[in-house]
């Protein structure tokens, strides 16, 4: 499969493709690591007649302290963000969860804020760094601003970047220590969840994040509101899919999906509290 | 749509071409360069058959444009072998009969290598993880695990 023609340009710099993006208008898309994108493109689910490939803007990959976050380019690599030591220290989850993405040449590739940007609700990312509280940095023309994770996701693929934003850096909050689990249920070796869990626990705060449990990536409040008011990982696992709208597909109905959901936010808050 | 020029340089020789910007770095090698060694299955990034090497990393072909390899160092499976001597991983897969139909192999060789260049001492199981982007629809992928570990001694 080819994708549709399209014309090219490449980008040195975040301020030239946000200025390329706005001459092409809704015609153009940015390619960063482009494994969310090429294979949408060679199946014609999208057709962008202008690619502007961000994928060489090198100060946009980097992996740096930012006190009490850590700040990561929008472009550095999932391999890159699973090997970082600082990542590993301060945000264990993160680089635990970017080292399931798909596989190791799919992590040579793929780019953290590439695969945000894409706002797939199946794709491990989106949900992590949900659960984890994480902030985004978008750039356009007027300057930056900061987007909250939960205010992110708007729809199936749909964020609130505005066509003429770049996502440019991603702040994850250190966790300081607070344990954490991550599973992911899926029938083969690589393949997308069919659901999904990012959750972390400390002594008086939790998050928990679904993949896969509808059209954005769902953030289980009332697991940790139970939590928060006393009840025991077996009892808060069970409000998992409170906030969830499941939908059917090959591999799953809902029904499964809410049971696979419940048993498996069970498994990594006990992870979590262990 | 307008034409791009690439320069790629494929198992050490500077590759300069005018390319569609929607070829795929795999079309590139197979069409423009007939080096027909590295193999098109699944098509869709799932089963590892296009896997090459760009800039020393394993990477499938399939969903990497040409244009984004501009520049850079491609590897493929014919680039393995030097003066007619077998690279020791395509020997680890002879010795260790890590191949049936073939198909998937040139991938298989090509992930393997690059697995032992991250991690040159894996284990069975790192091995079985890291091959995770690679399928083989024949050999159950006991014998392809048993010749990266057996590659990884010599």
């Amino acid at each position: 499969m080819i994708p549709a023609a399209f014309d090219y340009k490449r980008a040195s710099s975040a301020a030239e493709a946000i200025s390329l993006v706005g001459q092409y208008g809704d015609e153009a898309k940015f390619l960063a690591g482009g494994h969310s994108l090429i294979p949408l493109m060679k199946l014609r689910l999208a057709q962008p007649a202008m690619l502007i490939d961000i994928g060489r803007i090198k100060d946009l990959s980097y992996i740096k302290d930012g006190g009490d976050f850590i700040a990561i380019g929008a472009l550095t690599r999932h391999m890159d963000v699973e090997k970082s030591a600082l990542v590993i220290k301060e945000v264990p989850l993160l680089a635990h969860a970017a080292g399931y993405v798909g596989d190791a040449q799919v992590r040579h590739r793929g780019t953290i804020g590439g695969s945000l940007a894409h706002a797939d609700s199946a794709s491990d990312l989106p949900a992590t760094t949900l659960a984890l509280g994480a902030t985004y940095v978008a750039q356009g023309p007027k300057g930056e601003r900061l987007i909250a994770a939960a205010d992110f996701y708007k729809g199936f693929l749909e964020s609130a970047l505005n066509p003429d934003e770049m996502l440019t850096e991603i702040r994850v909050p250190k966790m300081n220590g607070a344990k954490w689990g991550f599973e992911k249920f899926n029938r083969r070796a690589q393949d997308w969840a069919i659901v999904g869990v990012a959750a972390w626990r400390s002594k008086d705060a939790s998050g928990v994040a679904l993949v896969n449990m509808g059209s954005t990536p769902i953030l289980a409040t009332s697991v940790s509101d139970a939590l928060k008011s006393g009840a025991s990982v077996a009892d808060a696992a069970e409000k998992a899919a409170a906030e969830a709208e499941p939908q059917d597909d090959l591999n799953a109905s809902s029904e499964y999906r809410v049971h696979l959901a419940k048993v498996l936010v069970r498994r990594a808050l006990e992870k979590a509290t262990a | 749509m307008v034409d791009i020029k690439v320069s790629i340089t494929v198992n050490g020789t500077k590759e300069e071409k005018d390319v569609e910007p929607r070829t795929l770095l795999v079309h590139f090698l197979r069409d423009q360069l007939q080096l027909t060694g590295t193999n098109i299955g699944c098509d869709t990034s799932s089963c590892g058959a296009c896997t090459v090497h760009l800039d020393g990393e394993a990477i499938k072909s399939c969903t990497v444009l040409a244009a984004q390899a501009d520049g850079g160092s491609v590897t493929t499976i014919e680039g393995l072998s030097k003066d007619g001597v077998m690279h020791p991983m395509q020997q680890a897969f002879m010795e260790n009969h890590g191949l049936q139909c073939g198909y998937c192999t040139p991938g298989m060789v090509m992930a393997s290598i690059g697995l032992l260049n991250e991690n040159p001492n894996p284990t069975e199981e790192e091995v079985r993880l890291g091959l995770e982007g690679n399928l083989c629809r024949c050999t159950g992928y006991h014998n392809i695990v048993k010749s990266v570990l057996a590659a990884a001694k010599k």
